[in-house]
C-alpha cells in the first residue's frame, strides 16, 4: 500500500518540472532585489571605496610633500654647513698668513735695526777716527814747529843734547797731556 | 495534509522515506498553484534579509568601516573584485556587478536557509526558482553579446571556435550552438537546484531516520546506538551541506559572470 502511494506521489510530483509560479515570483523578487541593489547597495559601497581611494591617494600625497619638504631643509643645511667649513678653512688660512706676514715683518723690521745700529756705529767710529785725525793733524804741525824751535834753541851739534831736548819735549808732552 | 498523513502512517510500520513529496509544502492560505506557501514567504524574505543587511552595511560608507561595513564589504569585496572585474575584465565589469551581487547574496540566503533551525528549507531545493535565475542570465549574456557584436555576429563568436576551419565546422557549429546557448541555463538550473534538493534530502533522510530508530526500534539498545551513529553522521553532512550551500551560491555566480565574459568577449 505504501508503494502505490510512493509511485502516485511520484508520478504526481516531479521535482524537475518547474512551477510557473515558481518561476514567475522568482522573476518579480530577484528583479525587486536587482533594483535595490543596483539604487543603493553598490553605490554606496562604490562611494566607500572612491572615499578610501581618495584618502589614500590623499595621503600619499601630502607625505610626499612633506618627504620633499623635509629634504629641501635637508639640503639647506648641509650647504649651510658646507657653508660654514669653507669660511672656517678660510679664516685659518688667512690668519695662517697673516701669521707668516707679521712674522716676515718683524724680522725685516729686526734685521733694519741691526743694519742701522751697525751704521751708526761704523759712522760714528769713522767720525771719530776723522776727528782724531783732524786734531792729530793740527797738533802735530805745533808740536813740530815746538820741537824744531827748541832743537834749534838748544845746540844742535851734540847728538847727547839733541837726544835730550827729544826726551824732555816728549816727557813734558805727556805731563802737559795729563 | 497528504504527506502529514503519510508521516503518521508510516510511523507504525517504518520510518518514513523522505521524498519528493517532502519538498511540496501545503499553502498557508488558499489551495492552487498561486496559494502562498512557506517557501514563496522565504523567497520574499531572502530580499528584505539581503536588501537590509546590505543596506544597513553600506549605509555609512565609512572610509574605516565598522564590523558590519567591513562584513558587507568582504561580501562585495568578493563578488566585485574576485569574480566580476577578474573574469569580465577591468573594462566593463562595473555595470554587471549589481546582478552579479543579486544572484550570489540571494543564493547565499536562499540557500543557508536549509540550516537555519525553524525554517529548515533550501528555497532553491524548488527548482522552479533556480530555474528563474538562469533564465535572467541566459537573457542578460545573449542580450548585451548580441547589443555588443550584432546577432550574426554573436552568433558566430558562440558557435564557431577559434582556429577551426573547413569540414569540420559542420560538427562543430551545431555542437557549440547546443552547448553554448541551449544547454547552459537548464545546467545552471538543474546544478543548484538538485546540489540543494539532495542536502536536504539527506539532512530529512538522516534526521527523519535516526528519529525513527531512536524511538521506534524494537530492540531498543540497537535502535539508540543506531539512532545517535545516524544523528551524527546528520551533523557531518549539515556542515558538509554549509560548505555546499556556499560553494554552489559561488559556482552559479561564477559561471553567469563566465558567460557574460564570453559573451561581450572581443572576437578571437
Amino acid at each position: 500500500m505504501i508503494l502505490t502511494q510512493v509511485t502516485a506521489a511520484e508520478t504526481e510530483i516531479n521535482p524537475l518540472v518547474p512551477h510557473v509560479p515558481e518561476i514567475i515570483l522568482g522573476v518579480i523578487v530577484i528583479a525587486i532585489l536587482f533594483v535595490g541593489v543596483a539604487k543603493f547597495i553598490v553605490p554606496n559601497f562604490e562611494k566607500a571605496y572612491a572615499d578610501r581611494t581618495a584618502a589614500i591617494e590623499g595621503g600619499i600625497e601630502n607625505a610626499n610633500a612633506k618627504q620633499a619638504e623635509a629634504d629641501a631643509k635637508l639640503a639647506q643645511l648641509e650647504a649651510q654647513l658646507a657653508d660654514a667649513r669653507h669660511e672656517a678653512a678660510r679664516i685659518r688660512e688667512q690668519a695662517r698668513e697673516e701669521g707668516a706676514a707679521i712674522k716676515a715683518e718683524l724680522r725685516a723690521e729686526a734685521q733694519a735695526e741691526a743694519e742701522r745700529i751697525i751704521t751708526a756705529g761704523k759712522a760714528q767710529i769713522e767720525a771719530e777716527r776723522q776727528a782724531a785725525a783732524a786734531s792729530l793733524k793740527t797738533e802735530v804741525g805745533s808740536l813740530a814747529t815746538g820741537l824744531a824751535g827748541r832743537i834749534v834753541g838748544e845746540s844742535l851739534d851734540d847728538d847727547e843734547r839733541s837726544s835730550r831736548v827729544v826726551e824732555r819735549f816728549l816727557a813734558d808732552l805727556e805731563a802737559g797731556v795729563h | 495534509m497528504k504527506s502529514l498523513a503519510a508521516t503518521v502512517m508510516a510511523s507504525e510500520s517504518g520510518p518514513h522515506i523522505p521524498g519528493p513529496a517532502d519538498f511540496f509544502l501545503p499553502p498557508i492560505i488558499g489551495s492552487g498553484e498561486w496559494a502562498p506557501t512557506k517557501i514563496m514567504l522565504l523567497v520574499v524574505l531572502s530580499v528584505v534579509i539581503v536588501l537590509g543587511f546590505f543596506y544597513a552595511a553600506s549605509r555609512k560608507a565609512a572610509v574605516v568601516p565598522g564590523r558590519l561595513q567591513f562584513a558587507g564589504e568582504y561580501v562585495y569585496g568578493m563578488v566585485r573584485n574576485s569574480i566580476a572585474r577578474d573574469i569580465i575584465g577591468s573594462q566593463d565589469y562595473m555595470r554587471f556587478v549589481p546582478y552579479l551581487f543579486t544572484v550570489f547574496t540571494f543564493i547565499l540566503v536562499n540557500n543557508f536557509y536549509g540550516i537555519i533551525p525553524l525554517i529548515q528549507f533550501p528555497t532553491m531545493s524548488h527548482i522552479g526558482y533556480t530555474a528563474a535565475l538562469a533564465l535572467i542570465t541566459w537573457l542578460i549574456y545573449n542580450v548585451v553579446g548580441i547589443a555588443k557584436h550584432g546577432f550574426v555576429g554573436y552568433l558566430k563568436l558562440q558557435t564557431v571556435p577559434s582556429g577551426v576551419s573547413g569540414p569540420i565546422l559542420i560538427m562543430m557549429v551545431p555542437l557549440e550552438f547546443l552547448s553554448n546557448i541551449i544547454v547552459r541555463p537548464f545546467t545552471l538550473a538543474i546544478r543548484l537546484f538538485a546540489t540543494m534538493f539532495a542536502g536536504h534530502l539527506l539532512l530529512a533522510l538522516f534526521s527523519l531516520g535516526g528519529a525513527w530508530l531512536l524511538l521506534h526500534y524494537a530492540p531498543t539498545w540497537q535502535g539508540v546506538a543506531a539512532g545517535l551513529f545516524a544523528f551524527l553522521l546528520g551533523i557531518m553532512v549539515s556542515f558538509l551541506d554549509i560548505l555546499i550551500m556556499f560553494l554552489q551560491a559561488y559556482v552559479f555566480t561564477l559561471l553567469s559572470a563566465m558567460y557574460i565574459a564570453g559573451a561581450v568577449a572581443d572576437e578571437h
